[in-house]
């Protein structure tokens, strides 16, 4: 029980850690793509905003959901939601406090894409670039084009090898401009989520400092006990596996010496640990036998009552049964109920 | 005792170092953020100014709230202060040193920001080279004020045209970068100098007021730790507790519908204590539907 208990200690206070590695492994993996992604700016008038804000903001929303995927206690929270009443309330604080902490985490990952993106300023450069303002940076001297030409001409800024305005406005300052605009977004948006974080975790201990005690309390309550929960039924599960097997290596070794006519074997009293284990199977017919049977015909998952401490080595003698027994002749038959 | 004791020790030592860990984490992190992010000076009149002041200022900003979010002792600080004054008084001694130490921490990211900014010398040159003298630089002296403005905004930029080949463009450089690098050092110095005049002074002021503040500003820190460690505990024996409960109960109840006498024995086996009367799929499958659909009350 101590070892479990250091178990359950180290994942309890291990898992915010644990989370919290999660969490900064997708932000380092979602820099990491956008390095990775090969940005091409199809330099082409109305696709160019349609690219450009795309792979500003679908990986994000892609990473936000992957955040939530990736939430071992999502499942707990889906389960504590669905849950019928029962005999227990529900506290919708307690889902609100897990709906939030779990949200905050995901938001991670895709806050980094976008200010990463900014801060690169090629999204905001093939997104903008028809709309660079000509007047302000563009050579005055130059002949006016029509509003579709200059828009075909300005939506090749981002491509400088087929960028044939030169006259127009120059590739640098138009780029230079962009992103200059590109990256002052970029740091705006930081700043705003960074200060968006500071207000969350500095204004909750000034207003609901007890709710969110009792809901914190309550939430890890909740993964603790389904954690104990599939603990507990593992070893009953194992336990039942060990009195089906052994009752089914006795049940073959007593119906063998029944049909052989032999009487049923008796373990000496001074046999050794051994002997015991072989549990009366001891020749290779017999073995043979009890892997068939145990591939073609599995017992039921239905245990006998346990066996009385006494002398003999013969379950089922001289007991008051706790379930209505069923003869042993049935049993013999093997059927599966799995 | 000795466990107890060992975990007191571990919570103690460590609280000072994680912190300061991750301070230094944040100061690194600083510096690498500075030396990928690519700096591209607009190159025009007034943006020039706004881009490299914000590259300056903004990001520090980000940093300094980064260090206070990161910094686990600030919650606990607000907690303190915010908290119903109830059996226990509230020393504010207590909580002026935390937040000062809590500051001086997270000062230190974003101080390395602009220290670094101002030795690297691109921010300065690209906010100020419109606000140079022409007249010092004998390239600009001779044009008009138009195309002079014009041509100073674009000295950050080297590869322009215009700026290719322009000797008086370096001298500009060359001279605001030098502006910007003294800068940086004698901020630097300030800072190291405040830093050892504070550290040095301290003991020679209220030292006995100082030792009180920081031993109970520990005592909350390490009791917040042990009581989240004790709900945590509870929580765990609560669960255990109630699962053991909810199994006896169908055990009872199985008992009940079999009308049999319930058999206490000596030397009964460990498995059969395991399995909790619980023998037959069916049995199995009705504890776990029932865990479903109607959980003990708590």
């Amino acid at each position: 029980m101590d070892k479990f208990r250091m178990i359950f200690q180290f994942l309890q206070s291990n898992q915010e850690s644990f989370m919290n590695g999660i969490c900064g492994i997708m932000a380092l993996a979602s820099a990491q793509m956008y390095s990775a992604f090969d940005f091409n700016c199809p330099c082409l008038p109305r696709y160019n905003l349609v690219y450009g804000l795309g792979i500003l903001l679908v990986p994000p929303f892609i990473l936000f959901l992957l955040g939530f995927v990736l939430n071992n206690n999502i499942s707990m929270l889906a389960e504590e939601w669905r849950r019928p009443q029962g005999q227990r309330g529900k506290d919708r604080a307690v889902l609100r406090y897990m709906f939030c902490s779990m949200a905050q985490r995901a938001m991670i990952a895709p806050v980094v894409w976008v200010s990463v993106t900014l801060l690169d300023g090629k999204c905001i450069t093939c997104a903008f670039c028809t709309s660079v303002p000509v007047e302000i940076l563009g050579n005055t001297s130059h002949p006016s084009l029509s509003q579709g030409e200059m828009k075909q001409v300005l939506a090749r800024i981002p491509c400088k090898e087929i960028y044939d305005g030169q006259e127009l406005i120059a590739n640098e300052v138009a780029i230079r401009y962009l992103r200059c605009i590109s990256q002052a977004l970029g740091w705006c948006f930081v700043l705003l989520m960074t200060t968006l974080a500071f207000l969350v975790r500095a204004l909750r201990p000034c207003f609901t400092q007890a709710a969110f005690l009792k809901s914190r309390y309550w939430s890890h309550y909740i993964d603790i006990e389904r954690k104990l929960f599939d603990e507990t039924c593992a070893e009953h599960a194992r336990s039942f596996a060990k009195v089906c097997i052994q009752q089914f290596f006795e049940g073959m070794s007593t119906d063998l010496a029944a049909a052989r006519c032999h009487p049923p074997r008796k373990a000496p009293a001074d046999a050794g640990e051994a002997t015991e284990k072989l549990l009366g199977i001891t020749d290779q017919g017999t073995m043979n036998m009890a892997l068939k049977s145990w591939h073609r015909c599995k017992p039921p998952l239905h245990l006998h009552p346990p066996a009385l401490p006494s002398g003999n080595g013969w379950a089922g003698e001289g007991q008051p049964p706790v379930h209505p027994p069923l003869p042993r002749r049935e049993t013999a038959a093997y059927y599966s109920r799995v | 005792m000795d466990r107890f004791r060992m975990i007191f020790q571990y919570f103690q030592s460590n609280s000072e170092s994680v912190m300061n860990g991750i301070c230094g984490l944040l100061a690194l992190a600083s510096v690498k953020m500075y030396t990928c992010f690519d700096f591209s000076c607009p190159c025009l009149p007034w943006y020039n100014m706004a881009y490299g002041l914000g590259i300056m200022f903004v990001p520090p900003i980000a940093l300094f709230l980064c260090g206070l979010i990161l910094n686990r002792q600030s919650l606990v600080m607000l907690e303190e202060w915010r908290r119903p004054q109830g059996h226990r008084k509230k020393d504010l001694a207590v909580i002026r040193y935390m937040c000062s130490s809590i500051m001086q921490r997270a000062m230190v990211a974003p101080v390395i920001w602009i220290v670094v900014t101002l030795l690297d010398g691109k921010c300065l040159i690209c906010a100020f080279s419109s606000s140079v003298d022409p007249k010092k630089f004998v390239g600009f002296a001779n044009a008009s004020l138009e195309q002079v403005q014009q041509l100073l905004a674009k000295v950050p930029c080297k590869e322009d045209e215009l700026m290719r080949n322009n000797t008086s463009r370096k001298a500009v450089s060359r001279y605001l970068r030098c502006w910007s690098q003294a800068l940086g050092w004698s901020i630097l110095l300030l800072f190291i100098a405040a830093a050892f005049l504070a550290r040095w002074l301290r003991p020679c002021f209220n030292q006995a007021t100082l030792l009180q503040a920081r031993h109970w500003s520990n005592y909350i820190d390490i009791e917040q730790k042990i009581f989240e460690e004790t709900c945590c505990e509870h929580s765990r024996l609560f669960a255990h507790k109630c699962i053991l409960h909810f199994f006896e109960s169908m055990w009872q109840e199985i008992k009940l519908q079999s009308f049999s006498l319930p058999r206490e024995e000596e030397g009964v086996e460990r498995e059969e204590d395991l399995l909790r009367g619980i023998r037959h799929q069916d049995q199995v499958n009705k504890l776990l539907k029932m865990w479903y659909y109607e959980k003990p009350p708590l």
